[in-house]
């Protein structure tokens, strides 16, 4: 059953990412003032969207789920930890596509404004997480410490989420969605950037899939690990 | 009346190491345990898993009523260890050890003064930082303060190391108040002769289980 | 909580009146590094004042990183945590009470960087004690994420270069509020949205670190 779900999660996010590109590199038009910069708009949003919102959200639900103790399982652990590491991927991609569009749009690879500077920011903490977890240590203090950090780096996404409102910057504001829903683009555009976001939220949960799968197959190794151990330890008694 | 400790195929991990791998152990109210083993046989993991300071993996374990899987915070306030590594903040004197560890307990902080004039460190050694005292006079600190504390469980681990054998006669004897007092004492140590005089109850440990039991001199004694 | 935490303070404060290390390493540090900008600046006067604020708070920054790892040093040996864990403090209380003497620490560090400011970059006096408001929200800021993300790495083998990796990205958003509001100040201004800013984490750090702490420090 599970393979199954990984298959056709697999194959959905391969087709509907394949169609993101066809649509946003031959189907779409150009930008009047962007030209095909814009092109990027089919990547970025939804980047920054899996990276921000999904991946480090969950992360913090589920570092939630583990540090309270009526929830209290290894397998809250190892999802943080998953969606953590998938997470970097995709903003790292995203502060690499927003390069590549600021370069050619503002004329620098790079300006300090809020939303991009905090966004590095975030990229560095969840770097700071990945180097927490390989501290040696033993999987509840290593559990307990990373979740603790997760939901402290998830303070920092609602500043994310509000600097562009709160100071001026080249960013682009909120220039897609305002606010009562009205979109601000229109036709095949507006449909490929919905794609995107779609077809990127599937790729984040085939990669998140196959992470925790692993991740829980080490786990499962530690206890069997663990079993040979304690017939070791047991025979020193023996002796 | 229930056991003070009872574990059932107590299993603790150090790491990912098995320190404790599947004890079995009853312990009675008021009495005195000693528990043997050659260098890493479990036996400072099994005080501390006794003191809520080590999870439990599997298995299962009453300490003074409380669940070692769910109620270790609840159960380490009436808890007393003397441990191998010093518990003391090096840069505050004995007497300012003992003070904080009261207050903290909401008692009196004059408790401390009575207590190191019992273990016998008065004047300077009382002021000075604790790190300026040797390894001995520490082991001496840390008596003062379960005697000062008077907790339920004593936790001693290797009590005897690096005191003179006066300071181990003080040490026996405080064991013995304990005991009157109601409280339950588990000590390990490498001296089996000496322990076996002053306990209910040995066990030997080896490999992280309990290889035998017998009974101590001290039951003997009592009945 | 309020009783352990005056306690813990006490303890904290006691052990650095008798080691002095804020005063013998930690501020000598700050006022190092704020030499060392001024080297990196260039001896333009102009240049000097105007980087005047973003300099002072990266060395209060850098040195707080150095005063709080010395804080989760108390309680990082095997024997004092299980002393801590053994007298059943109020986990939130032990937080706070660390934070408050960490902020004490900091508050001092802050007044001599300031003075250096005054004397190394030719800053106005009288609008440097303006500032007064944005220093006492930062510190609290800064102690708060310094005594929770010490307590995280604490114990660790590898505590003294975790730290800052972890710490310093948290402590940015306090960086840019401290550096701005105080420019805003020096300039004539108010410290405005800033100072908000600021509140709002010292207040949230100080609130999450009551709660975490404990899960933190004593697992169950």
């Amino acid at each position: 059953m599970s393979a199954l779900v990984d298959r056709v999660l697999g194959w959905t996010a391969l087709g509907l990412v394949a169609l993101t590109v066809w649509l946003g590199l031959w189907v779409t038009p150009p930008d009047e003032l962007q030209g095909d910069i814009v092109r990027l708009l089919y990547l970025h949003p939804a980047l920054a969207w899996v990276a921000l919102y999904l991946a480090f959200g969950l992360a913090a639900l589920c570092s939630a789920l583990y540090l309270w103790p009526r929830t209290r399982a290894a397998k809250w652990d190892l999802l943080a930890a998953s969606t953590v590491e998938v997470g970097v991927v995709f903003l790292s991609l995203t502060l690499v596509t927003g390069m590549l569009w600021g370069r050619p749009a503002w004329g620098v690879w790079w300006t300090w404004d809020a939303r991009l500077t905090s966004t590095a920011l975030l990229e560095l903490l969840f770097i700071g997480y990945l180097a927490l977890r390989r501290v040696p240590a033993d999987p509840h203090t290593r559990a307990r410490r990373c979740a603790v950090l997760a939901l402290l780096a998830c303070l920092d996404v609602p500043i994310v989420h509000f600097s562009v409102q709160w100071w001026n910057g080249l960013h682009q504001g909120a220039s897609v969605l305002r606010a009562g829903f009205h979109f601000t683009i229109h036709g095949s555009m507006l449909w490929t950037l919905l794609l995107s976001f779609v077809a990127f939220t599937c790729v984040f949960a085939w990669m998140v899939r196959r992470r925790y799968q692993l991740a829980a197959r080490d786990a499962a190794l530690e206890d069997t690990e663990l079993h040979a151990a304690l017939v070791e330890r047991r025979k020193e008694g023996v002796r | 009346m229930a056991p003070a400790v009872t574990l059932r195929s107590a299993v603790a991990l150090l790491g990912r190491f098995p320190a404790l791998a599947g004890v079995d152990l009853d312990v009675e109210e008021g009495t005195v345990l000693a528990v043997l083993g050659p260098n890493g046989a479990g036996k400072t993991s099994l005080l501390h898993l006794l003191g809520g300071l080590l999870a439990l993996r599997s298995g299962t374990g009453r300490v003074l009523g409380c669940d070692l899987a769910t109620q270790r915070r609840a159960l380490r306030p009436q808890v007393g260890l003397l441990g191998h590594a010093s518990t003391l903040y090096p840069e505050l004197s004995a007497a300012e050890n003992l003070a904080f560890g009261l207050r903290a307990m909401r008692r009196p902080a004059s408790d401390g003064a009575v207590a190191l004039e019992r273990v016998g460190l008065i004047g300077a050694l009382a002021t000075v930082p604790s790190r300026s005292l040797s390894a001995g006079q520490q082991r001496r600190v840390g008596l003062a303060w379960l005697a000062a504390r008077r907790p339920a469980l004593w936790l001693l681990d290797e009590p005897s190391a690096g005191l003179d054998e006066d300071g181990r006669e003080l040490c026996d004897a405080l064991v013995e108040e304990a005991v009157r007092g109601g409280a339950t004492v588990v000590l390990s140590s490498h001296d089996p002769d000496r322990v076996a005089r002053i306990a209910d109850l040995v066990v030997d440990l080896a490999g992280g289980v309990v290889a035998q039991v017998r009974v101590g001199e001290r039951a003997r004694r009592v009945a | 909580m309020w009783r352990d935490a005056v306690l813990v303070c006490g303890k904290d404060l006691r052990i650095e009146a008798r080691t002095r290390v804020l005063l013998w390493q930690v501020v000598p540090f700050g006022v190092l590094a704020l030499i060392l900008f001024a080297l990196a600046l260039g001896p333009s006067e102009v240049a000097l004042r105007h980087g005047a604020p973003g300099l002072l708070w990266l060395a209060l920054l850098l040195a707080s990183v150095l005063a709080s790892s010395r804080s989760a040093a108390i309680e990082a040996t095997e024997g004092t945590r299980a002393t801590v864990r053994l007298l059943g403090l109020d986990a939130g209380g032990v937080f706070l009470g660390k934070a408050i003497a960490l902020g004490v620490q900091l508050l001092v560090l802050a007044g001599v960087l300031e003075l250096g400011l005054l004397v190394l970059f030719h800053v106005d006096g009288g609008r440097l004690a303006l500032t007064t408001p944005i220093c006492l929200l930062a510190v609290a800021a800064l102690a708060a994420v310094g005594t929770l993300y010490g307590a995280l790495v604490a114990g660790t083998e590898v505590s003294v270069t975790l730290l800052p990796l972890l710490v310093l990205p948290a402590l940015a958003p306090v960086l840019i509020a401290g550096e701005r509001g105080t420019a805003s100040v020096l300039a004539g201004g108010g410290p405005g949205r800033w100072a908000i800013v600021l509140a709002v984490m010292a207040v949230v750090y100080l609130a999450v670190g009551v709660v975490l702490y404990g899960p933190l420090e004593d697992p169950a």
